[in-house]
């Protein structure tokens, strides 16, 4: 076996595969751990469901997807924002209005307008991300590599305000921190995760990739730097097993790399009751 | 001119006054303790202070020196989520943040200045715990030492000594004391009335409407003060 993967890693597709899956699931962990803490779980589920409208408007149009996707979506994400920390309006009931609405609208578009036969296997490829990441070219994983990299450098240069504004917004803005344009941020920072992460696990599972490695962490681990640090571990080891054992098994790699989330999560769980009661 | 100035300022939430027609001015140097009873709008007027809520009508002014960011504040209440996991000095540190200016990281002296308040506040052994596992008194503890990381200029403390024992809560009013001989203006809410009298300048008593403001030695003698500290008993 260990024989046949050695053979797998010659082809390109696998290198890119896997490179480009490490770094999506580093910065969907890096992230992760805010949105969670902050309650915004629900904002990367519904923003997930705006780049999947967003990708199936390119679709129709005939463009490149990411270059339409990501700016619908980084708009998405400063408006669901917005709403979330206006008290007047309910916030979950207006995300979830979104959230089905672009889901609703980018079926009813590639179903009227697509000129592909198989409409509800493009459907499910965007939806479940059955194949798209072993099909990614050289420049979608260069995009990949300058994007994340932006990520990565955005989350390193403003961590520490970043932990401020996750942890008390109220004391953080009322000595001076600019919390408008952190969230600002962290919500754009989100829309080019979640845009990145259509390839790897397809819309409706990204929020998996957000959630789980930050929730396994937490289960264990009690301070934010080593929380932040141990979610982004466990979300690559967990994103490159998915992927090689989705390459050796033919299975998707999407749901493959979730489901070595989850027992991450249910083995930190565990982990996390048994160091209580010692 | 004075560091704040408040012209005839109303507050309130949703349009409906609290407090009316306040007036008065913090300057430099100042200790100014604002007592009266629960409901009275003294943690809506700290808010107001720090610029988290608008004035319903009037006008606050602070003198061209005062940033922001040079603001230590303690909120009342501070609604952490369960499970966050955050350990003692990353929250001391989160305090110093406003000094950082658009530098991304924490300096020598800021590190150095947190484990300093730590020790003050006799948390220093705390340092790498949870803060969610504290008990509250020690969760006070660090949320102050997060206070005087934050400040500069002015200190906004409201109800420092909630939930502090006998001995913290007299070494807090003498490190408060401390930091005010040191320039610092402070602005707190107490309803320690011996205290308040005792480290005090200026008082400000506030009841839907201001009923005093002015020096302690002025208010000592006012019937406000005699029925607030004596339970509301008439003589
Ligand atoms: N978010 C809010 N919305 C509406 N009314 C509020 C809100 N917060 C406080 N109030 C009301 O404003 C009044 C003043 O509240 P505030 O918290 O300023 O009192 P306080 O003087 O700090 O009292 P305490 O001594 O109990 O801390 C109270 O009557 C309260 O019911
Ligand atoms: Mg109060």
């Amino acid at each position: 076996m260990i024989e046949q993967l050695f053979n797998y890693f010659s082809y390109p597709f696998v290198k890119y595969a896997l490179t480009a899956g490490v770094l999506i699931a580093l910065c969907a962990a890096l992230l992760g751990v805010s949105l969670v803490l902050k309650r915004y779980s629900m904002i990367g589920d519904g923003l997930s469901h705006v780049a999947f409208g967003a990708i199936a408007v390119a679709t129709v149009c005939g463009a490149a997807p990411m270059t339409v996707a990501l700016p619908i979506t980084v708009v998405a994400a400063v408006i669901l924002l917005g709403i979330n920390s206006n008290k007047k309006i309910k916030g979950d009931a207006a995300i979830a209005m979104i959230s089905v609405g672009a889901l609703a609208l980018g079926y009813l578009l590639l179903n009227i307008f697509s000129a592909s036969s198989n409409v509800s296997g493009d459907v499910c490829t965007t939806l479940f991300g059955s194949t798209s990441i072993l099909t990614l070219s050289k420049t979608d994983v260069i995009l990949c590599l300058a994007l994340t990299a932006v990520v990565i450098l955005v989350f390193v240069l403003f961590y520490h305000k970043i932990f401020a504004v996750t942890f008390d917004e109220t004391f953080a803005s009322a000595t001076g921190t600019n919390t408008k344009a952190i969230n600002t941020m962290i919500a754009i920072v989100t829309a080019v995760v979640i845009v990145l992460a259509m390839n790897l696990v397809g819309a409706l599972l990204i929020s998996a990739l957000i959630i789980f490695p930050a929730l396994s962490a937490m289960r264990i681990f009690k301070s934010f730097l080593s929380v932040i640090i141990s979610s982004a571990v466990i979300s690559v080891i967990c994103a490159v097993t998915g992927i090689l054992i989705a390459i050796l098994y033919g299975t998707p790699v999407g749901s493959t790399i979730v489901a070595a989330d989850i027992a991450a999560f249910l083995i930190c769980t565990l982990f996390g009751k048994i160091s209580k009661r010692s | 001119m004075a560091l704040i100035n408040v012209n005839d300022v109303s507050l309130g939430y949703e349009g409906k006054p609290i407090v009316k027609n306040l007036n008065f001015s913090v300057n430099k140097g100042d200790y100014l303790c604002i007592v009266g009873e629960n409901g009275s709008g003294k943690s809506t007027l700290m808010k107001t202070l720090l610029g988290q809520k608008n004035v319903l009508s009037g006008k606050i002014e602070y003198s061209e020196g005062l940033k922001q960011t040079e603001i230590g504040y303690l909120p009342q209440q501070t609604e952490v989520q369960k499970d966050f996991p955050a350990s003692v000095k990353e929250i001391v540190l989160s305090g110093c943040l406003n000094g950082c200016g658009i530098r991304p990281f924490y300096s020598k002296s800021q590190k150095a200045a947190a484990s300093e308040n730590m020790k003050k506040l006799g948390i220093a052994e705390l340092s790498a715990r949870c803060y969610r596992e504290l008990s509250g008194g020690q969760q006070q503890r660090v949320l102050l030492a997060r206070a005087l990381c934050a400040t500069k200029k002015l200190i906004l403390l409201d109800e420092p000594a909630a939930g502090l024992d006998p001995v913290v809560t007299q070494n807090l009013y003498k490190i408060i004391k401390e930091i005010n001989d040191d320039g610092i203006t402070v602005i707190m809410v107490s309803h320690d009335m011996e205290a308040a009298m005792k480290y005090a300048s200026h008082i400000l008593h506030i009841c839907h409407k201001p009923l005093f403001f002015g020096k302690k030695e002025d208010y000592a003698v006012t019937d406000v003060c005699c029925q607030f500290t004596d339970g509301g008993e008439e003589k």
